[in-house]
Formats: structure tokens, C-alpha cells, sequence
């Protein structure tokens, strides 16, 4: 039989099943941390952003860093007009001959131009970080005049004048001049109404896209940044990054900073030292409106490439919908242990939001697919645009037929979502709109206590039984329904032994650890910091939970000892034993 | 003296070169970077920048090309003294005028732009000191001999003294007879020079040794698996404090 195929025509023999015509066989199978932000619960509270500001960037060098920012649109974003890829350059362009090339210019043209990057955000894009002379109030002498606490620049010391920051423009202040400076408005023309009797508005938290196709990694001269093989998270190595800042041109959504401290790049981190352990990223964690949903996505790593070269911009969404693999397809999951990702995976990817919102219910939608990144955070576009407008306008917000008028008649809202989502194709924003809908229409009858209208879900093509999954994951998910993250594999089971506590978590460079920040021959740049490490987790837990001392080598944090046993290196050696800690170190010169 | 400068500093310094390098490396990779300013300051950057740094790249090429090819390997080739003499003074000029300007705007942008001057350590200015100093002995030296020679002069022939003196260093025999020879603007020229070289590991001009030529042959996305062992990865374990 497959001989019989064979010669009849090539393209058959890939096909390992000649009955599925056009089904390829399944490439590399990769894992993908990824999210999905439902953007009607979005309230633009900005505790996302403060709290990973908190775990991740209140240091100096990166005062203006915001790895999750919310931005209000219609708005310029941050920073300024990020969005505007004519300027800015971010994103792959793809080229006549159907081959993707950074749209700042190939690997010849970026280190031509590495003296200078002729297309880098200034500090004045993002803003100028500031501080406030606070050590007046406290010591300004007695006086008629109220002391007042005047900013002064983070990066000068001089006094300055604050005109603007990450979210200036945040609910629309500064009004249409500064909304209508939005890249999104400026394409759309003059049908958007600025006013604030037409306009509509939503919040858009952003983090690192975490995108399969990265251009800030292809960017990167120095091969510092990288897409973790287990995770597909995208970090920075540190040790690594010379500071020739191609990536904060690449990253089409200027999500990679450079710290002016340390002269390096620096990006949200997905905190993966949290994932690696099963735990949500800081911004999901504290995400008050709880609209952020974490998962696991399989994809096919071979396909990545054509999917993100498909020629027409509209068929982007779909292409990246091709590219995720079923977890529940059994061929699926035997191409997944071939390629080394465990079966707690697999499991875990089958129950993920994540793949549940973008390829079964089909609401969540990825960022500006046109930047053929193929980013891996999604959203749900927002319904309340439109019944903000019908409830002003005194028509029934729920009722299905009032919905779906509204959604056809109000074009600016959906034409502005699908320049965001979808290219401007404005085919599949409708459509999750319309889904959106059906399910307010359709679960309010069931609240109500008439009987389920099963035309409702039909309509949208969706069955009622699919509507009233979407509706549980969607109004009632518990957190280990929304976060679904295995922990890292390859550490907890098979690399069990050989762990070994790296130290203190506090213990970063300028941290407030015991370590302090040790040697540092260049000043605050320099040194190695100690990495914060899914290890010293398991370490931890390993002593605090067993019952005897565990036989972790190496040095122990006096606050991690749990007082069983005598661990080397914690105590001075006793006169008569005359040993040293385990590691045979002498004692410093002092 | 002439024994001490010519025949052991060549030598204190390529130690402290190479030396340098590896304990920088297996110490201070994370400090190991260019410290770019060009997010506080991009619009003289743009200009001075690459006008230095490509006016330095012909620069350098054109110090390898003097002072390892032999004038009898020229000569064989048919290109006659008088002929690499002028090709060789008009193209330095041209670049070391580039490197000085580049320079020159570069200084004078690090020290009235306040956040780049804030950003500027003792390490950077006593670099941009001998940086300097190098870039205009070298370039003193060559404008006053063009000078010279145009007037119908004679000078010393660089060729003939610092040249095989250069190259005497790589076999371990350093020919220091044919440098006391040299005339005294090569003398302080090459003191500045091997001063710029010993500081080249200690300073932020490290970056020159990680110019990424690999990045022409890489595929652009790079893929890495989690390094289950941080300290294992070639790196130097940092040593384990006491806990008292």
C-alpha cells in the first residue's frame, strides 16, 4: 500500500497516513508557558505592573523598566508609539522571496550599524526617572512656607519637571491631543470620534510576548538572548549580554530594556524562577480582576518558520492557530514523549486555559500577529465597548439580538481590536465578540431560570454544553483552573541527589542578603550575581520538610536552618574536632 | 633604560593583556560590556561613534599592515618605499583624522550631556586620558613627518627601527638596538601605545574582544536548555562564604 503510493506521487510519502490527505506528519514537538489576559475584567487597577515592579526592577538602571505595564487605549502606549513599526522597525518583514528578515535590516546591516543603533528608543521616549528630594520635608527649617519635596532626576540629580511617564495618558487624560498621537487611530483615519461623548476605552496589560519566533533573539549579536527548549521562555543571559542593544530595536513590542546601570538588556522573565515551581507569574498572581490564565501550549517547532511566512497579514492568526498541537490527539502525545517532554506535561497541556481559550472556544487573539513574532500572550477582546453603548443608549445589554446589532453597527471599536489582534481583519474579533455575547444571552436565561436557548450558542457555532465551559472558565475558574503550570522537568524527579542550596534568596546583587554584594572589582556593574534557582526551592523544602538533617552540601542560611543537626559551614569548627566546613576551605585571611 | 622599556615593559604588558583578559573573563563576565550611553544621548552619538570607531578600525589595520609585513615583502611586490609611503601617510591621516574628530566629539559629548557625564567613572577618564594621548602622538607624529618630508626634509624611517623591533617581541628575542634607534616621537608614541594596552582588559575598551563575528554564522533564533547547574557551565563557582 505505501509502496503503491509512493511512486504515484511524492508528496504523498510524507503523509504517514495516505487516507488524511494534506495531514503533515507532526515536526518537533516544544512546550510553551503561555497566557491568555481576558480583557473585560480589566479594571487598569496597575497592581500587575506595581507588584512585578516590586519583584523584578526596583533597581537602579531600570527605574523606567516596566516588564508589565497596562496602557489605556485608544493611547500612545509605552513606550511612545511603540506600535508605529515605520519608525521604530521592530517585527520581520517578509521579504518577495518569502524568506523573514528583521525589519531594522539582516545580520550584515545590524553590525554595520552597532556603533550606533540608529533606530533606539531615547530615554525620553520612555521618560526620564525621577525621585523626590524628600530629606526637605524632614529637615527644612522651622518657616512660613509649607516644605515641599521637588523631583529630581534619577539620572542626573538635577531638579526636573515631570511631563511624562509610563502611563500619562492613562484613562485618557491629556484628552484627544495625546490619543489621537495612538499609531492604531493615526491608521484608522478620522472615524475614530476622540470626544468623550463617542469614544470608547479599554486597559491592554502587556508583558513579554515570550513570541516562538523572537526577533529580539535573532537580533541579539552576542547570542546572549535565547527561547528556553523546555519552556519557551525568552531570557537574557547575563553573562553573556555585551550591551549592543539590537534587541530593544528587534522586540516590535519594546518589551526588552536596557538597564544604563549595568550597560546590559534586561526582560520580563515570565518568573520563571516561580514557574519552574508551579507557581503563577507575580502579575497573575496578584491580578485583582483575575483575568489572567496560565497554561502550557504544545506546538510543532518545525512549522514555526512557514507559519510566520505565510504571505498574507490576515492569515497570521490562523497560521499560528495551526501551529499548536492537540494534546489529547494520541499521535500528538506520542510525538511528545518522542521529543523528551514528559507526560505530566502533555496532561497538563491538555487541561490548560491557555489552549481551551485560543483553539477550542477561540476567543483569545494574539498581539499584533503582523509583527510575524508569533507572540504567545493572547487576549480576549473586550465586550464592553459595545454594551457600555447599548446601556447608554438604554437597550438590554444582554439580550442577543441587541448584542449582535451593536457589534455590527458600532465598526470602531472592532476595526480598532482587529488592527491590535488581527491584522484588521475584523472576520475573527467578531466572531469572539459575537461568542462573547452569545454566552452573556445564553447564561442569563439559565439565571433567570427559563429554559437553555440552545439557537444562542448555535448561532455563533458553538454548542450550549461548549458555551457553559466557556462561561465556567471564564466567570467561575479557580486559581488551579486558571494557572496551570507544571513545575520544571528534568529537576524534581530525575536530578533529585544532586541538588544543592545556591544561598540565600536575598543574596542578589545589591540585595539585602548576608552576602552583600561581595567582591566587585568595577563597581556596581560587575560582579556575578547568584542566581535565584528552582534548586535552592527544592533544597528548602527538602529540609524543612524532612525529619533529620538533610545531606544538602554546601553552606546553609542560617535563617533556612530548621535546627535539626549541626550543618557544616553554619557554626566556627569546635577546638578539638579542628575541621573545616565540607567544602576543605580555609578560613578567610581575617 | 632603553633595555627596560624596550625589552621588558613589551613583555609586562602582554602578561597584563592576557592575564587580564582570562581574570576578567572568569570574574567580571557580568561587567564584561560595552556601557553604552545611547538610551541617554543618540544624536552626537550617532555621529561620533561610528566616525570613531570605523576611523579606528583602518587605523588598527594599517598599524598591522606597517608593522608586520616587512618593507622587503613590499618591495617584492613591486610596490616601491616612495609609493606605500604615500598610500600609507594620506590613508592614516584621512582615518586618524576620523578617529580624533570621532573621539574628540565623543569626549566632548560625554562631558556636556549630565546624564552621560553622571555615568562616567574614574576608570573611563583615565582611559579616555591615555586613549587620547595615543590617538594624538600617532597622529602628531605623522602630520609633523608628512610636514617634514613635503619641506624636502629626511626622517627615520619607521620601517627600518620600530617595525623589527615589533616583531623581534613575538619570537622572544626583542631587537631593543633597533628601537633606542627610532626617533623620539615613535618612542613616546609606542609608550602610549603598550600604556593603552596594559589598561585594555580593566577597562569598559574589553568590549573590543567580544565583536561578534559569530553572529554572521548563527541562526537567528537561538534555542538554550536550563542550565541545571549554573556554577558547572565553565564558570568559576563563587567561593562559599562562612555562615558565622
Amino acid at each position: 500500500m505505501a509502496d503503491g503510493e509512493r511512486h504515484r506521487s511524492p508528496r504523498a510519502t510524507a503523509s504517514e497516513n495516505p487516507g488524511e490527505t494534506g495531514r503533515r506528519p507532526i515536526g518537533r514537538v516544544m512546550a510553551q508557558v503561555a497566557m491568555v489576559m481576558n480583557l473585560d475584567k480589566c479594571i487598569g487597577c496597575h497592581t500587575c505592573s506595581v507588584t512585578c515592579k516590586q519583584a523584578w526592577t526596583n533597581r537602579s538602571g531600570v527605574e523606567y523598566a516596566w516588564f508589565n505595564n497596562v496602557e489605556t487605549r485608544p493611547g500612545q502606549g509605552y513606550p511612545r508609539t511603540y506600535q508605529d513599526q515605520d519608525r521604530w522597525k521592530g517585527g520581520w518583514v517578509r521579504r518577495p522571496n518569502g524568506r523573514l528578515v528583521p525589519r531594522a535590516g539582516g545580520r550584515i546591516k545590524r553590525l554595520a550599524t552597532i556603533f550606533a543603533n540608529p533606530v533606539m528608543p531615547s530615554i525620553q521616549d520612555y521618560y526620564e526617572p525621577w525621585t523626590y528630594d524628600y530629606d526637605t520635608l524632614i529637615n527644612a527649617p522651622l518657616g512660613d512656607d509649607f516644605p515641599v519635596a521637588t523631583p529630581h532626576s534619577a539620572l542626573t540629580g538635577e531638579p526636573m519637571k515631570v511631563e511624562w511617564s509610563a502611563n500619562w495618558d492613562d484613562d485618557l487624560g491629556g484628552g484627544p491631543e495625546l490619543a489621537s498621537q495612538d499609531p492604531i487611530v493615526r491608521r484608522l483615519g478620522d472615524q475614530v470620534k476622540l470626544s468623550f461623548e463617542d469614544t470608547f476605552m479599554f486597559y491592554l496589560p502587556r508583558i513579554c510576548e515570550h513570541c516562538l519566533n523572537p526577533t529580539c533573539v535573532a537580533a541579539c549579536p552576542s547570542g546572549a538572548l535565547y527561547k528556553r527548549a523546555e519552556d519557551g521562555i525568552v531570557l537574557v543571559d547575563q553573562d553573556r549580554c555585551r550591551g549592543w542593544r539590537m534587541c530593544v530595536t528587534g522586540c516590535p513590542y519594546k518589551k526588552i530594556y536596557f538597564n544604563h546601570k549595568t550597560g546590559k538588556a534586561e526582560k520580563c522573565t515570565f518568573c520563571y524562577p516561580r514557574v519552574e515551581v508551579g507557581m503563577p507569574t507575580i502579575c497573575s498572581e496578584t491580578c485583582v480582576g483575575r483575568l489572567r490564565y496560565l497554561g502550557v501550549v504544545l506546538y510543532d517547532a518545525d512549522r514555526v518558520g512557514e507559519a510566520a511566512a505565510v504571505e498574507d497579514e490576515k492569515d497570521l492568526y490562523e497560521a499560528q492557530l495551526g501551529v499548536f498541537l492537540d494534546p489529547n490527539d494520541p499521535a500528538v502525545r506520542s510525538a511528545a514523549r518522542r521529543d523528551g517532554i514528559p507526560d505530566r506535561w502533555v496532561e497538563s497541556a491538555a487541561r490548560s486555559p491557555v489552549f481551551a481559550l485560543a483553539r477550542r472556544f477561540r476567543v483569545a487573539l494574539p498581539l499584533h500577529p503582523e509583527y510575524r513574532t508569533m507572540p504567545m500572550v493572547w487576549y480576549i477582546p473586550p465586550l464592553s465597548p459595545v454594551v457600555d453603548t447599548l446601556t447608554r443608549t438604554g437597550h438590554d445589554a444582554e439580550e442577543t439580538g441587541n448584542l449582535f446589532g451593536a457589534i455590527d453597527a458600532l465598526r470602531i471599536p472592532v476595526e480598532y481590536l482587529a488592527e491590535l489582534f488581527t491584522a484588521g481583519d475584523t472576520a475573527p474579533v467578531d466572531l469572539v465578540l459575537r461568542r462573547l455575547a452569545a454566552m452573556r444571552s445564553y447564561m442569563r436565561r439559565i439565571n433567570l431560570g427559563q429554559e437553555r436557548d440552545e439557537s444562542i450558542a448555535t448561532a455563533v457555532g458553538m454548542t450550549g454544553t461548549e458555551i457553559e465551559d466557556m462561561y465556567r472558565l471564564l466567570a467561575l475558574a479557580k486559581y488551579d483552573e486558571r494557572y496551570v503550570v507544571p513545575t520544571a522537568y528534568g529537576v524534581d524527579e530525575a536530578d533529585r541527589g544532586v541538588i544543592e542550596e545556591v544561598g540565600c534568596s536575598l543574596d542578589f546583587e545589591g540585595g539585602p542578603g548576608m552576602g552583600g554584594m561581595g567582591e566587585v572589582p568595577f563597581g556596581e556593574a560587575s560582579g556575578r550575581p547568584d542566581e535565584a534557582s528552582v534548586e535552592t526551592f527544592h533544597a528548602l523544602r527538602d529540609r524543612q520538610t524532612s525529619e533529620r538533617a538533610s545531606a544538602t552540601g554546601g553552606r546553609i542560611n542560617l535563617l533556612n536552618w530548621d535546627g535539626n543537626g549541626r550543618p557544616d559551614g553554619l557554626f566556627p569548627p569546635r577546638e578539638d574536632e579542628g575541621t573545616d566546613n565540607g567544602r576543605g576551605q580555609r578560613p578567610g585571611p581575617t | 633604560m632603553d633595555l627596560v622599556l624596550w625589552g621588558v615593559l613589551p613583555y609586562v604588558v602582554l602578561v597584563l593583556v592576557v592575564g587580564g583578559l582570562i581574570w576578567r573573563y572568569r570574574y567580571d563576565r557580568f561587567g564584561w560590556t560595552t556601557r553604552s550611553s545611547e538610551l541617554y544621548e543618540s544624536r552626537l552619538l550617532r555621529i561620533g561613534s561610528p566616525l570613531f570607531h570605523f576611523g579606528l578600525l583602518v587605523v588598527i589595520v594599517g598599524h598591522v599592515v606597517g608593522l608586520l609585513i616587512p618593507d622587503t615583502w613590499t618591495r617584492a611586490l613591486g610596490v616601491s618605499d616612495t609609493l606605500y609611503h604615500v598610500s600609507a601617510l594620506s590613508l592614516g591621516l584621512i582615518a586618524g583624522f576620523c578617529t580624533l574628530a570621532g573621539i574628540t566629539l565623543l569626549v566632548w559629548r560625554r562631558r556636556s550631556t549630565g546624564p552621560v557625564f553622571s555615568a562616567t567613572t574614574r576608570n573611563d577618564k583615565l582611559m579616555y586620558v591615555v586613549l587620547v594621548l595615543a590617538i594624538v602622538t600617532g597622529l602628531g607624529m605623522t602630520v609633523y613627518f608628512a610636514g617634514v618630508e613635503l619641506a624636502g626634509g629626511r626622517t627615520g624611517d619607521y620601517r627600518e627601527t620600530v617595525s623589527p623591533w615589533f616583531r623581534s617581541i613575538w619570537i622572544l628575542r626583542p631587537d631593543v638596538a633597533a628601537m633606542a634607534a627610532a626617533d623620539a616621537p615613535y618612542k613616546l608614541h609606542a609608550l602610549m601605545g603598550l600604556a593603552l594596552f596594559a589598561l585594555l582588559p580593566f577597562t569598559r575598551l574589553v568590549h573590543a574582544f567580544s565583536a561578534p563575528i559569530g553572529y554572521l554564522f548563527r541562526p537567528y533564533v537561538v534555542y538554550r536548555t536550563r542550565d541545571p547547574h549554573p556554577a558547572a557551565a565553565g564558570q568559576s563557582e563563587r567561593a562559599t562564604r562562612r555562615g558565622w
